[in-house]
């Protein structure tokens, strides 16, 4: 890589931006991205057209960086596009790798979103009830919109992933282990999930269980409860585990990586970094996870009623994969 | 041809599969649109099972423990009471019928609850019609490449 600066592309599909923003977490680091690679790609902040990118040479981006899910036929378009121009393919963040926070739409039909979207919402004026259409023909000719799909889907379900990468956003240390590990050639086996550790978000995280007999009476809210952060002798002088607390924590089913930012913040982790290792559904582990620790004191009713002090649990166990999930989507709908 | 549903049932070693068994060597007849699967605590029930089975093609899954205070382990079916209303909220926010997903406790005696368990869940799944979910996670059906 001594001469030769590495084209580095960065596109994004049904995405917030954020994984765009973040790879300034990087900080300073960015000059040495600048210093060995030649952006040929990135629509947040360069001008490069789609006609350039079908112009290249196929293979002719040596890392193409993807971040957002798949939603629509442009998307779906350019991803394919993006897989025959580029060496290497990430998935970069959650809505690529899994479907991310968009993939809660999946919980809905194309219907009744575009009901939402374009009828019902606060704020739209939209008196004639226009939706938008694919074609359109005016006097100039047929105008064209991209066809909006019926769920969202993950990148690798549109085309070969390279690698993939979790995270809402990616961690700034783990954009630059991957970077780091582009540019030396230092990665591991295709299809890799890379910038994550091999454990759960437990192994990082500033709180400590107690762990022996420790069941969940009551689900606490963490906007209406504070933590009990008392570092507790015990517990090496760490505050007790938020999940044994009764804040609903996704931890003990997220992959490490993070350095448990958001328990670092007083937060229950949510989820971002997507399954444990070897792990497909991390809704359901979740799930597993704490619903046994309900304190049923073996009556049914009880269980019954602590656990419906969990809102929304697919909201909540799936926040970030629900595309990537076992079932996907609600009930089968129209695609 | 009507509509046979396939369940899935999942049922512990030491009450609910005996029972199941019993109802077997007891000759009493019901309908057999019912799998089993034998775990050896209806603890050992990841959600994962039924999202799984639900997924892969059937159209109802029957969980069976141990009654609450009799399981071989002692705990075990304590952690099946946590689990499962959990995951009977998330099987109603995918849009599936609650009839299609049950859990019973059912003692090594019960042949007779297995059977009246069987029956009431196969007439009431039929009448909800097959799930057929593999139809809604098929990306082929997006259509051929816009390339």
């Amino acid at each position: 890589m001594a001469d030769k600066k590495l084209k580095l592309g960065v596109y994004w599909g049904a995405s917030c931006g954020g994984c765009d923003i973040s790879t300034l977490e990087i900080a300073e680091k960015i000059l040495k991205v600048i210093e060995i690679a030649d952006i040929v790609l990135w629509p947040c902040i360069a001008d490069f057209k789609y006609e350039d990118v079908k112009n290249y040479p196929d293979g002719y981006i040596d890392v193409c960086l993807w971040n957002g899910g798949i939603r629509n036929s442009e998307t779906r378009e350019i991803a394919e596009l993006l897989r025959k121009k580029s060496k290497v393919l990430v998935a970069y963040g959650a809505c690529s790798s899994f479907g991310g926070i968009p993939s809660l739409a999946n919980l809905y039909t194309k219907e009744s979103i575009f009901e939402r979207a374009y009828k019902t919402t606060e704020s739209t004026d939209n008196p004639k009830e226009i939706y938008p259409q694919t074609t359109y023909t005016v006097p100039e000719g047929d105008l064209h919109l991209p066809e909006f799909y019926g769920s969202v889907y993950r990148l690798r379900d549109v085309v070969d992933v390279d690698y993939t990468m979790p995270g809402c956003p990616p961690t700034g240390k783990q954009t630059w282990n991957v970077i780091e590990a582009i540019a030396t050639g230092k990665l591991p086996p295709k299809g890799s999930v890379v910038g994550v550790g091999d454990k759960t978000v437990c192994d990082e995280c500033p709180f400590e269980k107690k762990t022996e007999g420790v069941r969940i009476e009551r689900f606490k809210r963490p906007h209406l409860e504070k933590p009990d952060l008392t570092p507790i002798a015990e517990l090496n002088n760490k505050p007790q585990c938020l999940l044994e607390q009764g804040f609903v924590c996704v931890g003990s089913a997220t992959r490490s990586g993070c350095e448990a930012q958001c328990l670092n913040a007083n937060m229950p982790c949510r989820g971002c970094y997507g399954p444990a290792k070897d792990v497909d559904d991390q809704g359901s582990k979740a799930a597993a996870a704490i619903g046994s620790l309900i304190d049923t004191k073996g009556d049914p009713k009880r269980g019954e009623e602590i656990a419906a002090q969990i809102v929304d649990p697919v909201g909540t166990f799936y926040r970030f994969g629900l595309a990537n999930s076992i079932l996907r989507r609600k009930v089968p709908s129209p695609l | 041809m009507p509509f046979e549903p396939k369940i899935l049932g999942i049922f512990c070693n030491w009450c609910s599969y005996t029972g199941a068994d019993l109802a077997g060597t007891a000759r009493i007849k019901y309908a057999p649109n019912v799998r089993i699967i034998r775990v050896m605590c209806s603890g050992r029930v990841d959600p994962q099972f039924v999202l799984k089975a639900f997924q892969e093609g059937a159209d109802g899954v029957l969980v069976a423990g141990c009654h609450p205070g009799d399981c071989h382990y002692i705990e075990g079916n304590h952690k099946t009471m946590g689990r499962i209303p959990i995951l009977k909220q998330m099987l109603n926010q995918f849009g599936i019928e609650p009839e299609r997903f049950r859990l019973e406790w059912i003692s090594a005696s019960e042949g007779d609850r297995v059977a009246e368990v069987v029956n009431e869940m196969t007439e009431q799944v039929r009448n909800l019609g097959p799930l057929n979910w593999k139809s809604a996670t098929n990306t082929k059906d997006l259509g051929p490449s816009p390339l």
